[in-house]
C-alpha cells in the first residue's frame, strides 16, 4: 500500500509548489490512477516516491514506513517503479534486462540463485513475454518494450507498482493489452498506482481516480464520481461532454470541437 | 547479439600473452622467442637478459597497464553516462594532465617524477573542476550525469587554451619534450614507473570491479536506477571519479594514448558482454593487448625512428570506429 500524506514539493525558482498538500491512498489489489492536466504534479509525486525531489512537508508512506526513512534498496523491495522515460544505451537480452529487477535483492556481489531465476520466470510469464526472453531490447516494438519494462519491475517482487504513463505512443490494441495486464496484476494483490492521461481507459480500469489540478487534489473518488463534465471542463480548460461507454457503461470523456458545443447548447 | 562464451576469456588471455611475447622479442635487436623465455627466467646470454628484462619487459608491462586502465575506464564511463561515445579523455582528464605536464616542461622541470606528478595533479584538478561545472546546471541538470560530458568538453577546451599559451611562451627546446609527451609514449618505461602505475591500476581497478554491478543499473537511466535502489547521483559521481583517476594514472605514466578508452569497450560488447563486471575486465585485457601491439608498431614500423604511440592507437582506432558506426547504422 502506498499512502501519500499532505505532500508538498517545490522546485527551486518555481513560483508555486509543484505538489501542494496532496493526500491519497493506493491500496493493495486496486488500481489507483493519478490523472490531471500537464504540469498538475503527477510526475512530481512519482519522483517524490523515488526520493528524487526534496519533500518540503508531508510524507510518502510505503508499506507502513516513511519512504525517506528507508534505505534505497529497502524501498526498492517495497515499491517497483516504471518511469516514464528510459533510454537504455546498450541493447541487451530481454531476460538479462528483466534480471536487473533483482538488483535490490542481490546488491553488489550476491549471485542470482533459484529464487531470483524463479522471480524472473514469473515476471516474464505474468507479462506474457516468455517468447521475447531471448530477443534483444533494440529489436522490440513499442508495446513489447513497455511489457518488458513492466516485467523488469515485477521481477523486483515488490507489493506496490508505480507506472508513469505506460501507454504513451502505443496503439489501441497495445494500450488495451497493457491495461488488461495491470488489471490482472491488481487482481493478484499488487497495489498499482498509475499516472495516466488516458482518462477514458482509466475510467474503465481504475478503482479510484485522483484528479490533480495545480498540484492539489481536485477530486478523489470512483470513476463515476470524478468524471463530471463541468469539473473536467474547468480543470482541463476545454469543452467536454461525459457520456457512457456503450459497451460497458463506464463514464467516457468526449472533448468537443469548440463550435460544436454551441450547436449542442442550442 | 553474440552469445559470450567463457572460452573467450582464455582466448583473450592467450592473445595478450602472445602479443606481449612478440613485443618483447622484437625491436632494434631481435631476440628469438626461446631466448626471450630463457631471459625472463634470468638464463642465457647476459645481453639478451638485459634487453628483455630491463628494456622491453617494463615497456610491455607499462603498455599493458596503460591499455588496461584506459579500457576499464572507458567501459565504466560509457555505461555510467549511457553514451557509446564517452571516453576518459572527454572528461577533462587528458586536458588537465597535459596542462600539468606542459606547465612543468615549460617551467623547466626535470626528472620523470616531476612530470608524472604534475600530469597526475593536473588531471585530478581538471576532473574536480569538471564535476563542479557539471553541478552548476541546477538541480534538474545535476541529476543528469550527461551534463558532466558537456562540462568535460568545456574544461578540455579551456585546458587546450592554457597549453597553447604555455607552449607559446616556453623556450623552444622545452617544447619538443612537452609535445612528445602529449603524443603518448611508453619509451621511458622504468620499473619504478611500472610499479607506480600497477599499484594505481590495481587499487582503483579493484574499486571499479567492486562497484561494477551498480553501473549495470545506472546504464538504464537515473530514474530506473533509483527505482532499483541505487543512489544514482552518488553512484554516478563515484563511477566518474574512479574512471577519471584510472585514466589520470595512465596519462601520467605514458602521456596521451587516444582512442583506446573509446574503442575497446565496443570490442568487449561486440563479444556479447553486457554486465559491467566482466565487461570492464575484458576491456582491461583487450586494452592492454591493443596498447602493447600499438607500441610494438610504434617502435618497429619506421625503425629507427619511433612513432608516437598515441598516433598509432588513433590510426588503428579511427578506421575501426568507422566500421563499427557503419555496422550499427
Amino acid at each position: 500500500m502506498i499512502a501519500v500524506e499532505d505532500l508538498v514539493v517545490s522546485y527551486p525558482a518555481a513560483p508555486a509548489n509543484a505538489v501542494d498538500g496532496v493526500s491519497f491512498v493506493s491500496p493493495s489489489g486496486k488500481i489507483t490512477a493519478l490523472a490531471g492536466p500537464n504540469g498538475s504534479g503527477k510526475s512530481t509525486i512519482v519522483r517524490a516516491l523515488l526520493g528524487r525531489v526534496d519533500i518540503v512537508r508531508g510524507k510518502a508512506v510505503i508499506g507502513g514506513d516513511d519512504a525517506r526513512s528507508m534505505t534505497p534498496s529497502a524501498l526498492a523491495q517495497r515499491v517497483a517503479v516504471v518511469p516514464q522515460r528510459e533510454d537504455a544505451a546498450f541493447p541487451m537480452r530481454v531476460r538479462d534486462y528483466v534480471g536487473l529487477g533483482r538488483y535490490p535483492h542481490l546488491g553488489l556481489w550476491r549471485s542470482p540463485g533459484f529464487d531470483d531465476e524463479q522471480a524472473i520466470e514469473q515476471a516474464l510469464t505474468q507479462s506474457g513475454i516468455e517468447d521475447l526472453a531471448n530477443r534483444t531490447t533494440d529489436a522490440l516494438s513499442g508495446g513489447e518494450w513497455q511489457r518488458v519494462r513492466i516485467a523488469r519491475a515485477l521481477a523486483q517482487h515488490a507489493p506496490a507498482l508505480v507506472l508513469d504513463e505506460p501507454t504513451t505512443f502505443l496503439d489501441v490494441a497495445h494500450e488495451m493489452a497493457i491495461f488488461e495486464l495491470l488489471a490482472s496484476l491488481a487482481r493478484s494483490g499488487l497495489a498499482i498506482l498509475l499516472v495516466s492521461h488516458q482518462l477514458n481507459l482509466v475510467a474503465r480500469f481504475a478503482h479510484t481516480i485522483v484528479l490533480l489540478n495545480h498540484g492539489r487534489v481536485a477530486v478523489n473518488g470512483s470513476p463515476n464520481e470524478v468524471m463530471k463534465a463541468d469539473r473536467l471542463e474547468s480543470i482541463y480548460g476545454w469543452p467536454v461532454v461525459v457520456t457512457r461507454d456503450p459497451a460497458v457503461g463506464a463514464p467516457a470523456l468526449v472533448p468537443l470541437r469548440r463550435p460544436l458545443r454551441h450547436e449542442l447548447l442550442k | 547479439m553474440r552469445q559470450f562464451h567463457s572460452a573467450y576469456w582464455l582466448v583473450m588471455g592467450v592473445v595478450l600473452v602472445a602479443v606481449a611475447m612478440i613485443a618483447i622479442a622484437n625491436g632494434p635487436v631481435s631476440v628469438p622467442l626461446g631466448a626471450v623465455i630463457a631471459a625472463l627466467r634470468s638464463r642465457g646470454d647476459p645481453t639478451a637478459i638485459a634487453i628483455v628484462r630491463d628494456l622491453r619487459l617494463p615497456r610491455v608491462v607499462l603498455g599493458a597497464l596503460v591499455g588496461a586502465g584506459l579500457g576499464a575506464s572507458g567501459a565504466m564511463l560509457q555505461g555510467t553516462l549511457r553514451n557509446p561515445l564517452a571516453e576518459p579523455y572527454l572528461l577533462g582528464v587528458s586536458g588537465g594532465a597535459a596542462v600539468g605536464a606542459v606547465v612543468a616542461f615549460a617551467l623547466g622541470a626535470i626528472g620523470e617524477a616531476a612530470i608524472t606528478l604534475a600530469a597526475f595533479g593536473g588531471s585530478v584538478i581538471a576532473v574536480f573542476v569538471t564535476l563542479a561545472v557539471g553541478r552548476t546546471g541546477g538541480r534538474a541538470a545535476r541529476g543528469d550525469l550527461r551534463t558532466l560530458l558537456i562540462a568535460g568538453v568545456i574544461v578540455g577546451a579551456f585546458a587546450n587554451a592554457v597549453i597553447m599559451v604555455a607552449l607559446a611562451s616556453a623556450e623552444p627546446n622545452r617544447i619538443r619534450g612537452a609535445l612528445w609527451w602529449m603524443m603518448g609514449s611508453a619509451t621511458d618505461a622504468t620499473w619504478s614507473r611500472v610499479a607506480w602505475l600497477a599499484g594505481s591500476v590495481l587499487i582503483v581497478g579493484g574499486a571499479v570491479i567492486y562497484w561494477a554491478r551498480e553501473i549495470d543499473v545506472l546504464a538504464l537511466g537515473e530514474d530506473t536506477a533509483v527505482s532499483l535502489g541505487v543512489d544514482a547521483e552518488r553512484a554516478g559521481r563515484r563511477a566518474f571519479i574512479l574512471a577519471a583517476i584510472l585514466a589520470a594514472a595512465t596519462v601520467a605514466a605514458a602521456g596521451l594514448v587516444g582512442f583506446v578508452g573509446l574503442v575497446v569497450p565496443h570490442i568487449a560488447r561486440a563479444m556479447g558482454l553486457r554486465a559491467h563486471r566482466p565487461l570492464i575486465l575484458a576491456a582491461a585485457m583487450i586494452g592492454g593487448t591493443l596498447v602493447v601491439a600499438a607500441d610494438l608498431a610504434a617502435r618497429t614500423i619506421a625503425s629507427p625512428i619511433e612513432l608516437p604511440l598515441g598516433a598509432i592507437t588513433a590510426l588503428l582506432g579511427v578506421p575501426f570506429f568507422l566500421i563499427q558506426l557503419r555496422r550499427a547504422s
